[in-house]
């Protein structure tokens, strides 16, 4: 993206939402919570928030990070790093619009724990490009017009990317067999396929 | 999610100890299951045992037999080359389950330890013997469409949802579980069991056991074999009914048959009669229908899963039509 819509403040929208959506909650947290945290009195209490170190690369940046053992992959790319081009859609390991590939190999991030994936090396949407020059599966969704509302795309791509890297790309019914984890509510489908198929035909790197 | 501690370690009988000291503590593989359960609060350990990094990886073929590592991905079990030579109808089943994003994660040993889809199973706030002993079983006499045929109880008729497992249970596998008195090897057929008086428990794992191998004898199964798992969608959904089939044949005759089902019992379900019977046959449609007559002797239907009883018996005779072709 290369305009952001601001307002006079210089906030995004998302920024607006997370200042106001904070401060409400600021103000419904009873006040017993706040301050016990803050004094530390409640020793288990304070035990239940332990945080884990947790070191790995994301896009080839390294992180060194402490986080709590239930928080998600996609969680953490998304909360905590900001990397927002990934999707939550069922959190569930059901739709695929999480996925992001950890060493190569695509996952679903919804049902990984950030923890376990220590020392691993995340490639997510954001990482695909080359600068301003975009992945030849991202420009194959652009021609073959492979997306509408845009909300599984990222996914679908990552996924698409692995499914002709893994080998699994040779015809139109093994491309929607091995991409069958990926699903599009607005029924892109054909055109996923086609995208794919020129991809892997052209047998450019991926 | 609650929270929860967490632990890590690469050695075996490390992970073996900590088991045996904390009974609240439970070891986690690929977590594709695991994950989704604490998600819906279906299960809350309070202590984790990431075992990812066990040496438990390996795939062997030595002596007439395969030897898996219990940590093996389903995607890497379905692509190595000496299973997909050697042993392509347990390839086939890996590839019928779950999605690529999830068998490049998923574990051997995860599959087998992965519990029902059945929806009361996975919803709190519905009676499930299962989750909660004694609170009833509100499949029995409720929306019971993927539910069991064989073997059920009056306490639960849930179904094992893997294909794995099918294709395991059809090559005659064998166990080997680790604890810290030492190594055991049971049948695969022996480490799930029916839900009977004890639904709480899926399978014969003892506490402080871990699943380290998976052992297949060579076989002559890998010519004529299939398998077929019918579901609502073309991909990406759990059986309603499947079937592994698996015909040794010679100067036209069945001299060894393997036949097993899945989307159908508590387990993965062996059909040791009608392999029986189509042993000495020729393989033929009348045989292939009398075999699925035999196969179903002993089925049960609960109202929204009567139609198993046709597309049962109707799914081996096509698995098998498709293993001899």
């Amino acid at each position: 993206m290369s305009e952001v819509d601001q307002n006079q403040a210089g906030d995004t929208r998302r920024d607006f939402l997370k200042k106001t959506s904070f401060a409400a909650a600021l103000s419904l947290t009873p006040i017993t919570i706040l301050k016990a945290a803050d004094q530390k009195v409640d020793e288990r209490f304070a035990e239940l928030f332990e945080k884990i170190p947790l070191n790995l690369k994301v896009n080839n940046k390294s992180y060194a990070l402490s986080v709590e053992p239930r928080v998600t992959l996609l969680d953490l790319l998304r909360e905590q790093l900001h990397l927002t081009g990934t999707k939550k859609g069922c959190d569930h390991g059901q739709c695929g619009a999480c996925t992001v590939h950890v060493d190569g190999q695509r996952i679903n991030s919804c049902l990984s724990l950030a923890v376990m994936n220590e020392g691993k090396s995340i490639t997510t949407i954001e990482g695909l490009a080359n600068g301003n020059e975009l992945h030849p599966m991202q420009a194959a969704f652009i021609k073959h017009d492979g997306f509408q509302c845009g909300y599984c795309t990222p996914g679908q791509i990552m996924s698409a990317v692995a499914c002709v890297r893994e080998g699994h790309a040779n015809s139109r019914e093994e491309i929607r067999e091995y991409m069958s984890g990926n699903i599009c509510r607005c029924g892109a489908y054909p055109n996923i396929v086609d995208a794919i198929q020129e991809v892997k035909e052209k047998g450019v790197k991926v | 999610m609650i929270n929860f501690q967490y632990l890590r370690t690469s050695v075996v009988k490390t992970a073996l100890n900590l088991i045996n000291k904390d009974s609240k503590a439970v070891f986690i593989a690929g977590g594709t299951n695991l994950v989704d359960l604490m998600k819906r609060g279906v299960t809350a350990p309070e202590k984790l045992i990431d075992i990812n990094h066990l040496p438990l990886k390996q795939i062997s073929f030595a002596n007439n037999l395969l030897q898996i590592g219990a940590l093996t991905s389903n995607s890497a079990l379905a692509e190595a080359p000496i299973v997909k030579e050697k042993f392509p109808l347990l390839s086939l089943t890996l590839q019928a389950g779950a999605s690529a994003q999830l068998r490049n994660v998923a574990t051997v040993g995860g599959n087998m330890m992965q519990r029902t889809r059945c929806g009361y199973f996975y919803d709190t706030t519905m009676p499930c013997n299962k989750r909660e002993p004694g609170s009833g079983c509100g499949a029995i006499g409720g929306y019971n469409r993927m539910h069991a045929i064989f073997g059920t109880s009056e306490h639960c008729i849930a179904v094992h949802p893997s294909d794995m497992c099918v294709g395991l249970i059809a090559l005659d596998a064998q166990v080997v579980l680790a604890s810290a008195k030492g190594e055991r090897k049971i049948k695969f057929a022996d480490f799930h069991k029916l839900a009977g008086n004890t639904p709480e428990k899926d399978n014969n794992l003892q506490k402080g056991e871990l699943i380290v191998r998976v052992e297949i004898p060579a076989n002559n199964f890998n010519k004529n074999f299939h398998y077929l798992k019918v579901r609502d969608r073309s991909s990406y959904a759990f059986a309603l009914v499947s079937v592994a089939a698996a015909l040794d044949i010679s100067n036209g005759v069945i001299s060894d048959a393997r036949l097993a089902m899945g989307g159908v019992a508590h387990k993965p379900w062996r059909l040791i009669e009608a392999e029986n019977f189509l042993k000495g046959k020729s393989p033929n449609k009348a045989n292939f229908e009398q075999a699925a007559k035999i196969a179903m002797n002993g089925a049960k239907s609960f109202g929204e899963n009567d139609f198993k009883l046709t597309l049962a018996p109707n799914t081996i005779v096509e698995a098998l039509t498709l293993a001899q072709a």
